[in-house]
C-alpha cells in the first residue's frame, strides 16, 4: 500500500529520520516503534506532508490497482509519488490520519464531527450551501443516518448530540478514529491512539484497530504501548534516532538484540 | 545633505517617543498575552493632563509628577477590569482594550476640551546646530530622556529581583507561579510601568507636536506597529522598531509624500508581518498553519 | 454555535420588519432604521469570519468604505448605471480581498488582527490622500441609486430594499451555517488541524470566507453610499471598523443573529445618548468594557437557555 523509501529529514544541524525506508503491505497493522525522541512523529509527519522531506520518497498505491505491493520495486503505472503532498489532498486518495494531541472540534457535538469526516462526499458549493438545496438537504440526511451507524458500531450512539469538549479522553480518541474512518480510507496513521488511556480503553481500542485492518484498510501505527503493539502487529519497525535498526514480525523484533539494546534501560511494559 | 541630516534628526526624535509606546506594548504583552489597544491614551493622558494641570497655575514639576501619576492609574485600572473580567479570550481582550481607549478618549473631550494645546517646551526654545542641522533644546531632551528610560529599564529587568520577576513571568507562567512570583503584582506593575512610559512620552511630545483628546489614537497604532517591527517578544526590540519607524517616516514625508506619511506605519507592519512575523531580530520561523 | 432549525424565527423578524415602520413618525427614524439594517448586513457577513471562521478582522470598515468609493466614483465621474457599477465594485473588491488573504489569513489572532487593521487605515489613508478622485477628508456626493430606471428616492423605498437583503442573508447565513461548508468554518475556529485531516484546504475555506465577508461589507457600504447620497473617508476609518467588531462582539460571536442584534443595539444607541451630548463617546466606551467583561459571549447570550450544541 505505501512504499517509504530513503526518507530523510534534517532540521538545522539534526537528522531526526535519517535514510528509513519501509514497505506497508495492503490490510496489514505495520507498527512504528522507537524510544522518545527517535524520529516517530517526524516520519509521520512527513508522510502526512506537515514536514517538506528533505530527501527521499514516499509512493501510495493507486486506487483500484490490484494487489502486487510485496514487492519493493516502485512500478510507475501502479503506484504514485505522494512524496511533500498535503493531508488535505491525501484524504482524497485515501490516506487519512488521527493525532497524539487530539484535534477534535470542541465546540460541535460528536455527531457533527463526524459529519465532517464525510467531507469529501459530500457538496461544498457555497451559493447551493446557501439556498440549503435539495442535493444538500439530501446528502445531510443520508450521511447523518450514516454517521450515527458508524457510532452505533462502536456502541457510541449515545453520544451523538453531545458537544464534543464535554466528552471524556478516552471516548474522544475513539472519536476521532471513527471520524478517520468517515473519510473511508485505505490507509490510516494511528498516532498514539492509546496515549494516556486505562488498560480497559486501551483493549477497546487495540480490538478496533484489528477489526478495522481485518476489513481490508492498512494501518501504520506508532505506539509506545509495548503490549499493545506486540500483540496486534503484522510487522514491526523500529527507529532510533531516526535509523531503522530493525523490521520484522513482533517475535522477529523482540528477539532482535539492537532493538534490546536501544530500549536497555526505558520502561516499556505498561 | 543638510536636508537629509535635518530629515534624519527628526526622524529619530519621533523615532524615540514611538519607542515609549511600543515598548508599553511589549511589557504588557509580554506578562499577559494581551495587547492593550488603548496605549496611544496614556500617551494621551500625560500629554493633556499636564496641558491643564498648568493652566490651573500647578508648577511645572508638579503637573509633570501629577500627570504620570494620573496615567499610572489610568493604567492599574486598565488591569483591574481586565482582572475583573469572566473571560479572556484574544478578541474580548481587543475589544475591552478598544472599549478603554474610546471610553478615555470620551472621558478626555469631557474632562479636558477637543481643541488643540502645545505645552512649552522644558528647556527653553534655543537650538543646537549640528552639520547645518537644527536640533531643539527639546527634541534634545526628547532622545536623552528616552535613552535613559531605556537604560533604566534594562537595569530593572536585570539587575532587580523584581525586574527579574517580571522576565519569569513573561516566559513561562506557570513555573513562574511555582516559584512563587506573585502573578497579580508583576502585572499591576506592568501595566503601571507601560502608562508611565507612555505618558513620559506624552509630555516630551506636547511641546513639539500639538496634542489633543484624539492624539492617542494614531500614535497607540504607530507605537504599535514599532513594536512589531521590534519584535513582540523582544523587550526592546521596540526601541529599534520606534528608530527604524520615525526615520522612515520622515524621509518618507520629506522626498516622497507628505499625505501618505502616516501610512509608512502600517505599511512597514504588513512588510513585518508578512515576511518576519516575529520581528527584525526572529529568524524566520513560518508560522504553521 | 447553534442551529435554529424551524423557520420561525424568520417568519418573526419578516412580521417585526413589516410592522415596525408604522411605529415610525418621522423620516429619521426610517433612517435610523435603514442605517441598523445597513450595519447588520455588513455585522452578518463579519460574524461569518469572526464568529464561525474564527478569524479576526480589524479593517472592515475600509472596505466597506472602498467599495462605496468605487461604486459612487463609477456612477458620478463615469456614468456607469448603479447595477453595473456595483458589480464592478464588488468585483474588484473580490480579487483585491483574495489577493491579500494568502498572505494575511497564515497569521493568527493577535497578528492577523494587526495586519487587517494596517491594511484598513492604509486604505484610509489613500482614500484621503488621493482627493482629486476622491473629494480627500470632504468627502464627495452619491448620485441617486437608480436600477433600470427605477429611482430609489424614497425612505420607504430604501427600507424595503434592505429589509429583503437582510432577510436573504440571514436564511443564507443559516442554511450556510448547517451545510457541509458551514461544518468546515466552524471546524475551522476549533481545529484546523482535524479540518485538513478530513480533507479540506484550510487556507482555501479561510479565503473564501474572508473575501465573502468583505464583499458583503463592500455591498452594504456602496448602499449606504447611495442612501445617504454622501460618503466621506471616516466611512473607511479605525474607528468605523472597531464599530463594526464591537457590534459582532456586543450581539454575540458566532451567533446567527448576534450581528443583527448588535448592530440595531448600537446604531440606535447613540441616538438616545445624544442628550448626553458631549458624554457621548464616553459611554458608549463604558458600555463596551462592561459588556466585554461580564458578558464576553454577547448580548445574545442572554436570551439562552441552557442547551448542548447540536441537533
Amino acid at each position: 500500500m505505501l512504499v517509504v523509501r530513503e526518507l530523510t529529514k534534517v532540521f538545522g544541524g539534526v537528522r531526526a529520520v535519517d535514510d528509513l525506508s519501509f514497505n506497508v503491505k495492503s490490510g496489514t497493522i505495520h507498527s512504528i516503534i522507537g524510544p522518545n525522541g527517535a524520529g516517530k512523529t517526524t516520519l509521520i509527519n512527513m508522510i502526512t506532508g506537515i514536514y517538506k522531506v528533505t530527501s527521499g520518497e514516499i509512493y501510495l498505491k493507486k486506487e483500484g490497482v490490484s494487489s502486487g505491493d510485496d514487492i519493493e520495486e516502485i512500478v510507475h503505472g501502479k503506484r504514485e509519488n505522494i512524496t511533500n503532498k498535503p493531508i488535505h489532498s491525501l484524504v482524497h486518495k485515501g490516506v487519512c490520519r488521527t493525532f497524539q494531541h487530539l484535534e477534535i472540534c470542541s465546540s460541535m457535538s460528536a455527531l457533527e464531527n463526524i459529519l465532517l469526516g464525510f467531507h469529501r462526499f459530500l457538496n461544498k458549493n457555497f451559493f447551493l450551501s446557501c439556498i440549503n438545496s435539495k442535493k444538500i438537504k439530501e446528502d445531510e440526511k443520508r450521511y447523518k443516518d450514516e454517521a450515527l451507524e458508524l457510532l452505533k458500531l462502536f456502541g457510541l450512539e449515545g453520544i451523538a448530540d453531545k458537544e464534543a469538549g464535554s466528552l471524556p479522553y478516552g471516548v474522544l480518541k475513539k472519536l476521532e478514529i471513527i471520524r478517520a474512518l468517515a473519510t473511508k480510507p485505505r490507509l490510516i496513521l494511528l498516532d498514539e491512539p492509546v496515549a494516556g488511556l486505562n488498560p480497559k480503553e486501551t483493549a477497546e481500542i487495540s480490538s478496533i484497530i484489528r477489526e478495522v485492518a481485518d476489513s481490508g484498510i492498512s494501518i501504520i501505527l506508532v505506539e509506545h504501548d509495548m503490549k499493545m503493539v506486540m500483540q496486534i502487529s503484522d510487522e514491526i519497525t523500529v527507529v532510533n534516532f531516526g535509523k531503522k535498526i530493525a523490521s520484522g514480525t513482533p517475535k522477529e523484533v523482540a528477539n532482535n538484540e539492537e532493538v534490546i539494546k536501544a530500549y536497555l534501560g526505558t520502561k516499556h511494559e505498561r | 545633505m543638510n536636508e537629509l541630516f535635518q530629515l534624519l534628526l527628526s526622524g529619530i526624535t519621533v523615532g524615540f517617543i514611538y519607542a515609549l509606546v511600543g515598548m508599553g506594548f511589549t511589557v504588557i504583552y509580554n506578562s499577559s498575552g494581551i495587547i492593550n489597544f488603548s496605549q496611544g491614551e496614556f500617551v494621551m493622558a500625560g500629554g493633556m493632563s499636564a496641558v491643564f494641570l498648568l493652566k490651573y497655575g500647578t508648577p511645572f514639576w508638579l503637573a509633570f509628577l501629577l500627570s504620570i501619576f494620573i496615567t499610572a492609574l489610568l493604567g492599574l485600572l486598565l488591569w483591574k477590569l481586565i482582572d475583573l473580567s469572566k473571560e479572556r479570550s484574544v478578541i474580548s481582550m481587543i475589544i475591552l482594550t478598544l472599549g478603554y481607549s474610546i471610553a478615555l478618549r470620551g472621558l478626555a473631550s469631557v474632562v479636558f476640551d477637543k481643541e488643540l494645546h502645545t505645552l512649552p517646551s522644558f528647556v527653553g526654545d534655543g537650538s543646537f546646530d549640528i552639520w547645518g542641522a537644527t536640533l531643539t533644546y527639546q527634541a534634545f531632551l526628547v532622545i536623552v530622556v528616552s535613552v535613559i528610560i531605556v537604560i533604566l529599564l534594562y537595569l530593572f529587568f536585570k539587575k532587580t529581583k523584581t525586574g527579574k520577576a517580571m522576565v519569569a513571568t513573561s516566559d513561562n507562567i506557570d513555573s513562574a507561579k511555582l516559584m512563587g512570583i506573585d502573578i497579580k503584582k508583576i502585572l499591576m506593575l506592568n501595566f503601571t510601568i507601560s502608562a508611565v512610559i507612555a505618558s513620559v512620552g506624552g509630555l516630551l511630545l506636547a511641546p513639539i507636536t500639538s496634542t489633543n483628546y484624539e492624539v492617542g489614537v494614531m500614535l497607540g497604532l504607530k507605537g504599535f506597529s514599532a513594536a512589531v517591527i521590534g519584535g513582540l517578544s523582544q523587550p526592546f526590540g521596540a526601541v529599534v522598531g520606534g528608530l527604524i519607524l520615525g526615520v522612515l517616516e520622515s524621509l518618507v514625508a520629506g522626498y516622497i509624500s507628505s499625505e501618505y506619511k502616516d501610512a509608512v506605519a502600517f505599511i512597514a507592519l504588513l512588510g513585518i508581518l508578512f515576511f518576519m512575523p516575529g520581528g527584525i531580530f526572529s529568524n524566520l520561523k513560518a508560522k504553521r498553519v | 454555535m447553534e442551529k435554529i432549525k424551524n423557520i420561525k424565527d424568520i417568519l418573526f423578524l419578516t412580521a417585526i420588519l413589516l410592522i415596525l415602520p408604522l411605529f415610525f413618525k418621522n423620516d429619521f427614524q426610517y433612517e435610523i432604521a435603514i442605517l441598523s439594517i445597513l450595519n447588520a448586513i455588513i455585522c452578518i457577513g463579519l460574524n461569518l469570519l469572526i464568529g464561525y471562521a474564527g478569524q479576526i478582522s480589524l479593517g472592515h470598515g475600509a472596505f466597506a468604505g472602498l467599495g462605496a468609493y468605487i461604486s459612487a466614483i463609477l456612477v458620478g465621474n463615469y456614468g456607469v448605471s448603479a447595477p453595473l457599477a456595483l458589480l464592478i465594485s464588488l468585483t474588484f473588491i473580490a480579487i483585491f480581498a483574495f489577493v491579500i488573504s494568502k498572505p494575511i489569513l497564515k497569521l493568527e489572532g493577535h497578528y492577523l488582527a494587526m495586519a487587517t487593521l494596517g491594511v484598513g487605515v492604509i486604505i484610509y489613508i489613500a482614500l484621503n490622500a488621493e482627493s482629486e478622485i476622491t473629494g480627500g477628508p470632504d468627502g464627495m456626493g452619491v448620485e441617486i441609486f437608480k436600477v433600470f430606471g427605477y429611482e430609489f428616492d424614497t425612505n420607504i423605498k430604501w427600507y424595503v430594499l434592505v429589509s429583503v437583503l437582510l432577510l436573504i442573508s440571514i436564511i443564507a447565513i443559516k442554511n450556510l451555517i448547517n451545510s457541509p461548508f458551514g461544518r468546515v468554518l466552524r471546524g475551522i475556529h476549533d481545529s484546523t488541524s482535524a479540518v485538513s485531516s478530513v480533507g479540506a484546504d484550510v487556507s482555501r475555506y479561510k479565503s473564501y470566507v474572508f473575501v465573502i465577508s468583505v464583499v458583503i461589507a463592500a455591498l452594504a457600504g456602496s448602499l449606504y453610499g447611495f442612501f445617504s447620497g454622501f460618503i466621506s473617508p471616516s466611512e473607511a476609518s479605525f474607528n468605523r471598523s472597531i464599530e463594526l467588531v464591537v457590534m459582532v462582539v456586543f450581539g454575540g460571536i458566532g451567533r446567527i443573529y448576534g450581528g443583527l442584534i448588535g448592530a440595531v443595539i448600537l446604531t440606535i444607541l447613540p441616538q438616545f445618548l445624544t442628550s448626553f451630548e458631549d458624554y457621548q463617546t464616553l459611554i458608549y466606551g463604558v458600555i463596551i468594557i462592561f459588556v466585554m467583561m461580564f458578558m464576553p459571549k454577547g448580548v445574545v447570550s442572554l436570551f439562552d437557555r441552557r442547551s448542548s450544541a447540536g441537533s
